[in-house]
C-alpha cells in the first residue's frame, strides 16, 4: 500500500477497497471517498495516488460530480507537475458528459503545460510537448497564441525539435501563420539534414490550408540547390498537387532545374510522377525523362524504374511525338534486359496494352490528377476529448498511438488493450462500484463446473479435421439484432479463454465464426456461429470430443453469457 | 509501480542498481538500457523506451543517467518528478551528484533508496521524514581548495570578483552529521533567471522569455522560520498595477506548497519553515515585455565573394547593461559553412580569444563591461558549391551554413526582470551561537540567446 500520509488515510482507503458492506452501501462508500479527498496532509506522491485511485469512481449524480470537482480544484494549482496532470486527467474523465467543463480544465492546465515545455529538464519538456500535441488533436486553436514558446532553440536535442515542429504545424491559424512560416523557413536551412527535412514536411502540412504562401517558400528553397532540401521539396509538391490542385501551375513552373539535384530514390520517384501526370504543362518534361531513360541501365532502384514506365506512358499520351522513340527504347530495355521481374512485368503489361490500341491505354491510364477529398479523409477531424482522455498522463502520448499499439500487442492479448472502444465496459480496471455487474458475470465463467484453459490455439487444419469427424452435440438459437463488430466478439471470447479460429468480416452475409476452447481435462469444444441474412437470430452449433453433458452445458452457458452481453452492450 | 532503479555513469557503467519487485530481469537490464540508448535512431526520443514488456524512463543529471523501469502504464510526469527529486536528495546527502560522490557513498545511497521506495511505491521524499531513518554518514572528498573555484557553482561559490570569502557550500553535504550542525549555520538564497532570446536577421526581436527561480539551500536546523521580502512593486499578470511607475512585472508565479502566502498580497513577503536541504521557493515567468534592455546586441556584417569563395564576417557586439555591471564568460558560437578549415582574425582587445572548433567559430570574452562594444573581424575561405546563379555577385544573402549566432553568458548581480530580494530575515533563535550567515545572490544566465545572421 503506498504511503499516503498517515495511518488514518490508509485505514480509510483499506476500508473502502475491501469492505463489501461499505461498497454495497452507496452512501457510506461515498462518504469514505469524500473523506479521502479532503485529506490535506498528503504529500505530492500521496496526492497523485489518490487522484489515480479516484479515476475509477463514478459519481452518482451531477451534484456529487461537481462537489468532487470543487474539492479537487486546488490540486490543479499544485507545484508538482505529476499532481496537476493527474488532477487534469481525473477532471477530464469525470466530466466526460460535460464538454464545456473539459474545455475549461484544458484552459486552466495551459499554464502549467507551457511552463513544463520551457522547463530546464529536457525530459519533462518532451513529455509535456507530447501532451500538448494530444490536446491539439481536439482543440487545435488552444495554443495558437503561444506559438512563440514552441520555437526551436539551437541547443535542444533533436527529438525535442521534431516535436516542436509538429506542434507548430498543428497550431497554425490566420493570425500566426506568417510568423510560423518564417520560423519554419529558417529551420529549412538548418545544418542538420533531418531537421531541415522535418521542417519542410511541416510546411507541406500547413500548405494544405495556406497553399500560396507555402508554395512560394518551397519554390525559394528549390533555388538553393541543396540535395537534401530539393528531394524533400519535390516530394512535398507531389503530395500537395494531389490534394490542392490549384497550386499545380505554380509547382510546374518551379520544377524545371531540380532534376540535377536529386539522387535518392524517393525524390526521383516524386519528380518522375509529377512529370508524367502534369508533363503537358512543363515544357522540358520529355527531355528530363529522356535523361532518366538514358541512364536506366545504371539505375539501382526498381521503384524508380516502375515509376518511369508509368510516367513516360502517360506523357506519351499527351505528347506523342516527343516521347515515342524513348518509350520504345525503355520498353525494349525493360522487357528484354531488365532483371527485376516486377519492372519487367509492368513493361510487358504496358506493351501489350499499347498493342490493343491507344484508346484503351487512355482509358486505363488517365486517372484523376488530384483528389482533394483525400485531404478530408486523412486529416482526422477534431477528435472528441473523450477519445484520448484516459490516455492523458500515461505513457501512451509519449510513445505515440502507433508505437503503443505494437507494444500492447506484444504484451499479450489477455489484457483488454486500447483496441477496444472506450465506451464498452470491458475496460480492464472496472468501475469501483460495479455498475451492472456485466463484467463480473463474464470474467467468472461458471467457476464450479468448467475451467477453460487459456492460449491453446489449434491450427486450422486440426480444427477442420476434428470438426468434420465429430457429430453435433448441441444446437441452439439465440436472438440477435443489428450490426456488431467482430473484433469485439473476439475480444470478449478471449477474456473467457475461447479462441477464434476463423471469423467472417463484418457485414458479410451469411456471417460465420468458428471457435475452439479446451478445458483443463483436455476436453475440446468446437463451436460454429452462424448468422443468416434474413434471420434475426444466431445459430450456435457445438461439438465436443468427449461426451460429457455437464461440461457441455457449462460451456453453452458461458457462450450464452458472452453473446448476451455483447448483444446488450451494443444496443 | 517501479520495478527497478539504477544509476549509470556517462559511459554506461552501473554505479547503483536496486530491484524492488524482483519481477523483471536482473542486473543486465542496466547494460541493456545503455545499449538501447546508444543505438537509438536520431529522431526517436530516449526519454521513454520500451523493451520486452518493460518501460525505461530516465533523466540525465550532471552526466549521470538515473533510470527507472516499470511494467505498468504510469504517469510520466510523476516518474520524472520522482527522478528529479531523487537527484536532489542524493545531492543533498552526498554533497553533490557525480560519479565520484556516488561511488564513495554507495551505502548511503542504498539506504536512502530503501527508505524512499518500498516495493516500488514512493513512501516519502521529504528530507524531514528521512532524517529520522538515515544513519549512514556521507563521505566528503578532500577539503575545499581555492584553486578549485569555478564560477558556475551555485550556493555560495562566488566568482573571483567577490569580496566575500568563498564558502564550500556547493559541495558540502547538507544533511551531514548532527555533531557539527551547530557550527555552520548558513542559508543561501539564489534568484536565478534563464534568458531565452531570439532576434531575427533584420534586428527585430522575435521572442524573449525569462524563466526565474528562487532557490533556497538551508543548513539551518529544520523549522527555523524565515521571511523573504521581494520587491514591493512587483506585479503578477498583465493587469495588476502596484506602486508608481512601470514597476516590475512577471506573467505567472508559482510557489512551493510549503510557502505561506499570507503576507504576499500586501507586502510581497514569503514566509516559510524550510527543511534542511535544497528547495525551490518560487518560480516565475516573463515573456515579451522585458523592463530593461537586452544585455547584448550583435551587429554582424557579412561579405561574401562568391567567385573566390572568400567570406568576411565582421561582428560587433554591444553590451547594453548598466555601466557598473558586467557580463562574465561570454561565448559566441557561430556555425560556419561546411568545409571551412581555417580562419584569420582580428580582435579588438587582447583578452578575447577566438578559434575554430567543430565547424564553428567560438569567440570567448571572459569579461564584458556594461556599455562597452567589442568587435572582431574574421576571414575565411569557403570551398565548394556555388550559390544560386541568377542573383548577382553583390548579394547580401549569406552562404548556407553560416548559422545563427548563439551567445552564452552570465550576468552576476543582475536580474533581467528586475526582481530583487529585499531582505531575508530569520526568526530569533536564542541558540547562543554566532548569527547564521545569510547569502543572497542574484544571477541571470542565458538559456538560448540566438541572433540570426
Amino acid at each position: 500500500m503506498p504511503y499516503l500520509g498517515s495511518e488514518d488515510v490508509v485505514k480509510e482507503l483499506k476500508k473502502a477497497l475491501c469492505n463489501p458492506h461499505i461498497q454495497a452501501d452507496r452512501l457510506r462508500y461515498r462518504n469514505v471517498i469524500q473523506r479521502v479527498i479532503r485529506m490535506s496532509k498528503l504529500d505530492q506522491w500521496g496526492q497523485a495516488e489518490v487522484l489515480n485511485f479516484l479515476l475509477r469512481y463514478q459519481p452518482r449524480s451531477e451534484e456529487e460530480l461537481f462537489d468532487i470537482l470543487n474539492l479537487l480544484d486546488s490540486f490543479l494549482k499544485s507545484s508538482s507537475p505529476g499532481v496537476v496532470m493527474g488532477a487534469t486527467k481525473l477532471f477530464l474523465i469525470l466530466a466526460k458528459k460535460f464538454p464545456h467543463v473539459q474545455t475549461d480544465v484544458l484552459v486552466r492546465v495551459k499554464g502549467p503545460l507551457l511552463a513544463a515545455c520551457s522547463s530546464e529538464s529536457r525530459e519533462l519538456c518532451f513529455v509535456a510537448l507530447c501532451h500538448v500535441r494530444q490536446i491539439l488533436h481536439s482543440l487545435p486553436g488552444h495554443f495558437s497564441s503561444h506559438y512563440k514558446k514552441f520555437f526551436c532553440s539551437y541547443s535542444e536535442p533533436h527529438y525535442i525539435k521534431l516535436q516542436k515542429v509538429e506542434v507548430l504545424c498543428e497550431l497554425v491559424n490566420d493570425e500566426n501563420v506568417q510568423q510560423v512560416l518564417e520560423e519554419l523557413r529558417g529551420y529549412c536551412t538548418d545544418v542538420s539534414a533531418d531537421f531541415a527535412q522535418a521542417a519542410i514536411f511541416a510546411i507541406g502540412g500547413i500548405a494544405r490550408t495556406y497553399t500560396d504562401q507555402c508554395v512560394q517558400i518551397l519554390t525559394e528553397l528549390l533555388g538553393l540547390r541543396q540535395e537534401h532540401i530539393t528531394t524533400v521539396v519535390v516530394q512535398t509538391f507531389r503530395d500537395l498537387v494531389w490534394l490542392c490542385p490549384q497550386c499545380t501551375e505554380a509547382v510546374c513552373q518551379a520544377l524545371p532545374g531540380c532534376e540535377e539535384n536529386i539522387q535518392d530514390s524517393e525524390g526521383k520517384q516524386a519528380l518522375i510522377w509529377l512529370l508524367g501526370v502534369h508533363g503537358e504543362r512543363i515544357p522540358n518534361a520529355p527531355y528530363v525523362l529522356e535523361d532518366f531513360v538514358e541512364n536506366v541501365k545504371s539505375e539501382t532502384f526498381p521503384a524508380v524504374k516502375m515509376e518511369l514506365l508509368t510516367a513516360l506512358l502517360r506523357l506519351f499520351l499527351s505528347r506523342p511525338a516527343e516521347c515515342q522513340d524513348m518509350l520504345g527504347r525503355l520498353l525494349y530495355y525493360c522487357i528484354e534486359e531488365e532483371k527485376d521481374m516486377a519492372v519487367r512485368d509492368r513493361g510487358l503489361f504496358y506493351y501489350r496494352l499499347l498493342l490493343v490500341g491507344i484508346d484503351e491505354v487512355k482509358r486505363i491510364l488517365c486517372s484523376p490528377k488530384s483528389d482533394p477529398t483525400l485531404g478530408l479523409l486523412e486529416d482526422p477531424a477534431e477528435r472528441p476529448v473523450n477519445s484520448w482522455a484516459s490516455d492523458f498522463n500515461t505513457l501512451v502520448p509519449v510513445y505515440g498511438k502507433a508505437h503503443w499499439a505494437t507494444i500492447s500487442k506484444c504484451q499479450g492479448a489477455e489484457r483488454c488493450g486500447p483496441e477496444l472502444p472506450k465506451t464498452s465496459s470491458f475496460a480492464a480496471s472496472g468501475p469501483l462500484i460495479p455498475e451492472d455487474n456485466k463484467e463480473r458475470e463474464q470474467e467468472l465463467p461458471d467457476s464450479g463446473a468448467l475451467m477453460l484453459v487459456p492460449n491453446r490455439q489449434l491450427t486450422a487444419d486440426y480444427f477442420e479435421k476434428t470438426w468434420l469427424s465429430l457429430k453435433v452435440a448441441h444446437q441452439q438459437v439465440l436472438p440477435w439484432r443489428g450490426e456488431f463488430h467482430p473484433d469485439t466478439l473476439q475480444m470478449a471470447f478471449q477474456v473467457v479463454n475461447i479462441q477464434t479460429i476463423a471469423m467472417s468480416r463484418a457485414g458479410t452475409r451469411p456471417w460465420k465464426a468458428y471457435l475452439s476452447a479446451q478445458d483443463d481435462t483436455g476436453c475440446l469444444f468446437l463451436t460454429e456461429l452462424l448468422l443468416e441474412p434474413e434471420n434475426s437470430e444466431m445459430q450456435i452449433s457445438v461439438k465436443q470430443n468427449e461426451a460429457r453433458t455437464e461440461t457441455l452445458n457449462s460451456f453453452i452457458s458461458v457462450l450464452e453469457t458472452v453473446i448476451g452481453t455483447i448483444e446488450e452492450i451494443k444496443s | 509501480m517501479i520495478s527497478q532503479f539504477f544509476i549509470l555513469s556517462s559511459k554506461g557503467d552501473p554505479l547503483i542498481y536496486k530491484d524492488f519487485r524482483g519481477d523483471s530481469g536482473g542486473r543486465d537490464v542496466a547494460e541493456l538500457f545503455y545499449r538501447k540508448l546508444t543505438g537509438l535512431p536520431g529522431d526517436e526520443s530516449p526519454v521513454v523506451m520500451h523493451h520486452d514488456g518493460r518501460h525505461f524512463i530516465h533523466i540525465r543529471h550532471s552526466s549521470l543517467y538515473l533510470v527507472v523501469t516499470t511494467s505498468e502504464n504510469v504517469s510520466p510526469f510523476s516518474l520524472l518528478e520522482l527522478l528529479s527529486r531523487l537527484a536532489t536528495l542524493l545531492g543533498d546527502y552526498c554533497g553533490s551528484l557525480g560519479e565520484g560522490t556516488i561511488s564513495r557513498n554507495v551505502a548511503l545511497v542504498y539506504e536512502l533508496l530503501d527508505e524512499v521506495l518500498d516495493y516500488g511505491y514512493v513512501q516519502t521524499t521529504s528530507t524531514e521524514m528521512l532524517r529520522n531513518f538515515i544513519q549512514t554518514e556521507a563521505v566528503v572528498s578532500k577539503p575545499f581548495s581555492l584553486f578549485d573555484l569555478s564560477s558556475v557553482g551555485l550556493f555560495g561559490a562566488e566568482t573571483q570578483q567577490s569580496k566575500v570569502a568563498p564558502s564550500s557550500a556547493a559541495s558540502r553535504p547538507v544533511l551531514s552529521s548532527r555533531s557539527d550542525q551547530s557550527q555552520k549555520n548558513e542559508v543561501f538564497l539564489d534568484v536565478v533567471e534563464r534568458l531565452s532570446v531570439l532576434i531575427a536577421s533584420n534586428g527585430s526581436l522575435l521572442k524573449v522569455d525569462v524563466q526565474g527561480e528562487i532557490r533556497l539551500k538551508s543548513f539551518l536546523p529544520s523549522g527555523s522560520e524565515m521571511r523573504i521580502g521581494l520587491t514591493e512593486e512587483f506585479c503578477v499578470g498583465k493587469s495588476e498595477l502596484r506602486g508608481y511607475g512601470p514597476g516590475i512585472r512577471v506573467d505567472e508565479v508559482s510557489f512551493h506548497s510549503s510557502v505561506n502566502l499570507d503576507e504576499f498580497e500586501s507586502h510581497r513577503i514569503l514566509r516559510l519553515q524550510p527543511p534542511q536541504g535544497e528547495l525551490t521557493v518560487m518560480r516565475y515567468q516573463l515573456s515579451d515585455d522585458l523592463p530593461s534592455l537586452l544585455p547584448f546586441r550583435l551587429f554582424p556584417s557579412v561579405q561574401w565573394d562568391r567567385g573566390s569563395g572568400r567570406l568576411q564576417v565582421y561582428l560587433k557586439l554591444r553590451c547594453d547593461l548598466p555601466s557598473k555591471s558586467q557580463a562574465l564568460n561570454v561565448r559566441l558560437h557561430l556555425p560556419l559553412p561546411r568545409g571551412v578549415v581555417s580562419l584569420s582574425q582580428e580582435l579588438s582587445s587582447p583578452e578575447q580569444k577566438a578559434e575554430l572548433a567543430e565547424g564553428a567559430l567560438r569567440w570567448d570574452l571572459p569579461r564584458v563591461q556594461g556599455g562597452s562594444q567589442l568587435s572582431g573581424l574574421f576571414q575565411m575561405d569557403v570551398p565548394g558549391s556555388p550559390g544560386p546563379p541568377s542573383h548577382g555577385l553583390s548579394t547580401s544573402a549569406p552562404p548556407l551554413g553560416l548559422g545563427p549566432a548563439s551567445l552564452s553568458f552570465e550576468l552576476p548581480r543582475h536580474t533581467c526582470s528586475g526582481l530583487q530580494v529585499r531582505f531575508l530575515r530569520l526568526a530569533f533563535r536564542p541558540c547562543g551561537n554566532a548569527n547564521p550567515h545569510k547569502w543572497v545572490r542574484h544571477l541571470s544566465h542565458s538559456d538560448a540567446y540566438v541572433i540570426r545572421i
